[in-house]
């Protein structure tokens, strides 16, 4: 089980409070695909990502940057039961979705740069630090029940 | 490995932080030992104290490398060749630092960088990071 200080759910919590999930989801999700190109393999019926511009306007790219990142907001939820939590998804991602854990890697890291991004000055070292803790915490459970 | 658009956009973000270069280095260094702890076995001698005189110019270092490498896109090889033969045979390259130098480029440039630089400059330092691996075997 993780452990996390009084200190690193606060740098958590006051960081996620003042995210927009729609926007944050979007901007990171089509930063995986512009940055990491092979991951356009695992959204084939996502219509047009022949450009950044393309893929940031992308619609469906939008919607699934929100759902993936509400999600982590379910992780957030229950930073003491990530595994349980997400289980199912880890299950979906092995078996369906056939996607390999390091891309979870990936775009936690992407997250953790548009959050910089976004926050500027106020995305303190301690902020980064509990947040690269959190993604990498997150792309382990989701590679939890790969097999 | 990077195209000519790439290389401006690198040529465009090094500008952008003009004089903030050694500041980004020492920010860089201590986000890196802040969220990779592990990297701070490579500094057992080093004073990690948050302002210090040591991580400030071994930040400035770094920086003026990566410098040297945006000026010399075209022959990284070459350009890095020293550095390349230090982190084989000393160090271990891992994409730890370009994660938190990508991190301070987002905190300082904001909007400004964008999927397009970001993307650029991801490709920047994945080269960089092959060309100092280079000489392992």
């Amino acid at each position: 089980m993780v452990h996390w200080s009084a200190e690193e759910k606060q740098l958590i919590s006051s960081v996620w409070g003042k995210v927009n999930v729609e926007e944050c989801g979007a901007e990171a999700l089509a930063r995986l695909l512009i940055v990491y190109p092979w991951t356009q393999r695992f959204f084939d019926n996502f219509g047009n990502l022949s450009s950044p511009t393309a893929i940031i306007g992308n619609p469906k790219v939008r919607a699934h940057g929100k759902k993936v990142l509400t999600s982590f907001g379910e992780a957030i939820k229950n930073l003491d039961n990530l595994k349980a939590t997400y289980s199912k998804l880890s299950e979906l991602h092995c078996d369906k979705l056939h996607v390999d854990p390091e891309n979870f890697r990936l775009l936690g890291d992407i997250l953790v740069i548009v959050l910089a991004a976004h926050f500027g000055k106020d995305f303190t070292p301690s902020c980064q630090a509990t947040w690269q803790k959190l993604v990498g915490v997150v792309a382990h459970a989701l590679a939890h029940k790969y097999h | 490995m990077l195209t000519a658009e790439d290389k401006k956009l690198v040529q465009q973000v090094w500008e952008k932080i003009g004089g903030r270069q050694e500041e980004a280095g020492a920010e860089t260094l201590e986000r890196m030992f802040a969220a990779y702890p592990q990297t701070k076995t490579y500094f057992p001698h080093f004073d990690l104290h948050h302002g210090s005189d040591q991580i400030r110019g071994h930040g400035k270092k770094v920086v003026a490398a990566l410098g040297t490498a945006v000026k010399n896109l075209d022959n990284l090889s070459q350009a890095l060749s020293e550095l390349s033969n230090l982190h084989a045979y000393n160090l271990r390259v891992d994409p730890l630092l370009a994660q938190c130098f990508q991190v301070v480029l987002a905190v300082h440039l904001g909007k400004d960088y964008t999927p397009e630089v970001h993307a650029a400059f991801d490709k920047f330092m994945s080269a960089v990071a092959a060309v100092l691996s280079e000489k392992y075997r």
